[in-house]
């Protein structure tokens, strides 16, 4: 096991690696320099100053080696368009609020649809199925700012319950939780269900059956259980979405969390800080990523042995 | 125990009683009607499914209204008529007129013009990509493949959406090309691993062999069995990926990196109806419309096609 952990995890490090590397000189390899793009007719004088306060004067290598450097310290860059705003501090600043969001209402998306899952299984073809089925059908149809404009207008506008925008309190997280749910119910209802209709037609259920063991014991004991393993890997690539699933649900409700910010630095052009949250987003995801091969070597011993050989 | 019937005696039948009828071999070897071919079962199996149907059906007119409308209608799609702003649906303009008082009714359609192009073709170059690149892993194997794989492997643990948003940062994506481009640089990866996986279990698989112990030649063995076998894989893939385009093309332009004005996509058009959605919701109301419905047409489709194309999978 231990092994294997660590073999991942070297693996893991050589990836983030090769991103970093790669989104670096992607990043660099755009058609003028970044203060030209910021500001169109700056003096040659001042663009000159700003390039080397910046290192953008050196050769690209030296500005690789010395970003890999700063990396390896945790300094991530500084934002152009606003000096002084450190990626680091965004990513402290902010991230809690993208992962209570991100968290909460993947934690509730989950249960539901798991639930949802079984339930629909359970009763197949008979209503239960066909509504929750529906439902699964038009919440991965339906685009989540659409969801999330419709949710805005009917319960701050039609009926006043929630407050439309902002950061603070209980109340706030109502609606973007609400709207960011929709899609992990829709999703982890269609995969439960037919999770759980392989899982019935094993044998070992009809073992269970003969033996006289109750319903309920068998949902909860022997369906339950096995058909929620190939979920794991599905949860496990949501948990790397958490921080960057929720880009437009956080700029909608005027969340200050790192999705508001990426999406504000794309628009502004400010290549340091969308490089250096896109390594934060990319490194968030391998992690997740990592955890989730361990979590499923954990509780399925075939993986861990096919992979240890 | 009386009671059971016993067998007639033997004596009741003559010999004379039986007629040769004979085997007439070219009689036997004639096809009582015609073969019925895997397409020939799968489209009969996909019009039995009346929801994916009806899907089919929808998807086309949308797609014709998409070329006709844009063409035939009186307005233009770029035409601004300040005299009209932001007027409701009307007998004049269908969908209203958004703040520059361009005809929405034309602007949807234009706009399903691009988001419509972009999903089918994002799919479709995703799926050619990914089927070469799996194919070879597949067919060479060995460190070929491994290394092939590996790479993919590194491609894909970089979240999508990302990838998606660096790429057109980088092209500075306006046109459809350069948009079509970061949606597909990495997005060829998932049909890879599909393809590769799928053509090695065929080639592992008892019809193959057989055919390799006849002396059938590999090109032929590809030809013949490999492609056939994972083309309906495919075709399923290609029909469930084309909505994921559609949304990551809504999602670049309600950020604001997809398609320019004055040229429009759906995803464009829900951005701009958004920031007028209070007080006038029809701006945002028909272009989401016609991205949900094209999205739940697709999926639709995709489960008729998949439950036709592939009878194992079907649950």
């Amino acid at each position: 096991m231990l092994k294997f952990t660590l073999k991942r995890l070297g693996y893991m490090l050589v990836v983030l690696f090769i991103v970093v590397t790669i989104t670096f000189f992607l990043v660099h390899s755009i058609p003028g320099d970044p203060i030209t793009a910021m500001v169109q007719d700056l003096p040659e004088e001042t663009r000159t100053v700003y390039l080397a306060r910046y290192g953008f004067d050196q050769p690209l290598g030296v500005q690789y080696v010395r970003f890999i450097k700063a990396c390896l310290c945790g300094n991530l860059g500084e934002s152009l368009r606003y000096p002084g705003r450190k990626v680091i501090d965004i990513v402290r600043n902010y991230a809690p609020v993208s992962g209570v969001i991100g968290g909460l209402s993947l934690a509730i998306g989950f249960t539901i649809g798991i639930l949802c899952g079984i339930l629909a299984a359970l009763n197949r073809n008979k209503w239960p199925d066909k509504l929750i089925m529906v439902i699964a059908i038009l919440g991965t149809t339906i685009p989540t700012f659409v969801t999330a404009a419709v949710l805005q207008y009917l319960l701050t506008v039609t009926w006043p319950i929630f407050p439309t925008t902002g950061w603070g309190q209980a109340k706030h997280i109502v609606l973007p939780v609400l709207c960011m749910c929709v899609g992990p119910v829709a999703t982890y209802a269609r995969y439960m269900r037919s999770s759980v209709l392989d899982t019935v037609n094993q044998d070992y259920i009809l073992t269970a059956e003969a033996k006289g063991v109750s319903q309920f014991r068998i949902v909860t004991r022997h369906i339950f259980r096995n058909s929620f393993l190939p979920c794991i890997t599905m949860i496990c690539s949501s948990i790397a979405g958490i921080f960057s699933g929720s880009f437009i649900i956080e700029s909608i409700f005027a969340i200050p969390g790192l999705g508001k910010y990426f999406i504000s630095a794309i628009n502004d052009r400010d290549y340091s800080v969308v490089l250096g949250l896109n390594i934060i987003f990319t490194g968030i995801y391998i992690l997740a990523m990592l955890l989730c091969d361990i979590l499923m070597a954990l509780t399925d011993p075939r993986i861990r042995y096919s992979n240890d050989r | 125990m009386s009671q059971i019937k016993k067998n007639p005696p033997s004596d009741a039948f003559a010999p004379g009683d039986f007629e040769i009828v004979g085997a007439d071999t070219a009689q036997s070897e004639r096809f009582a009607r015609r073969p019925v071919t895997y397409w020939g079962d799968a489209l009969r199996r996909f019009r039995q499914n009346k929801l994916a149907v009806a899907a089919f059906f929808l998807l086309l007119l949308i797609t014709i209204m998409t070329i006709a409308v844009p063409m035939l209608s009186p307005y233009d799609y770029a035409k601004q008529d300040l005299k009209v702003r932001k007027q409701w649906p009307s007998a004049d303009h269908w969908f209203g007129t958004d703040d520059l008082g361009r005809d929405l009714f034309t602007r949807v359609w234009q706009g399903g013009r691009v988001s419509i192009a972009i999903g089918v073709l994002g799919a479709l170059i995703v799926a050619a990509v990914g089927c070469v690149y799996g194919g070879i892993a597949a067919y060479f194997g060995g460190w070929v493949d491994m290394l092939m794989m590996r790479i993919v492997e590194i491609l894909s643990s970089v979240p999508n959406l990302l990838v998606i948003i660096m790429m057109s940062i980088i092209l500075d994506s306006s046109s459809i090309p350069t948009l079509l481009l970061a949606m597909t640089i990495t997005g060829w990866c998932p049909v890879a691993r599909l393809v590769r996986s799928q053509m090695l279990q065929i080639s592992r698989s008892e019809y193959v062999m057989a055919a390799r112990v006849m002396g059938v030649p590999p090109l032929q063995i590809v030809l013949r069995h490999m492609i056939p076998n994972t083309l309906s894989l495919i075709i399923v893939n290609i029909t469930f990926r084309v909505p994921g385009f559609i949304f990551s093309e809504a999602f670049l332009s309600y950020v604001g990196l997809g398609v320019q004005p004055p040229n429009t996509s759906w995803g464009a058009l829900a951005s701009a109806g958004q920031a007028n959605l209070l007080f006038y919701p029809y701006m945002m109301l028909f272009p989401s419309l016609f991205i949900a419905l094209t999205m739940l047409c697709f999926t639709l489709m995709g489960d008729g096609l998949r439950d036709a194309l592939d009878p194992k999978l079907r649950r």
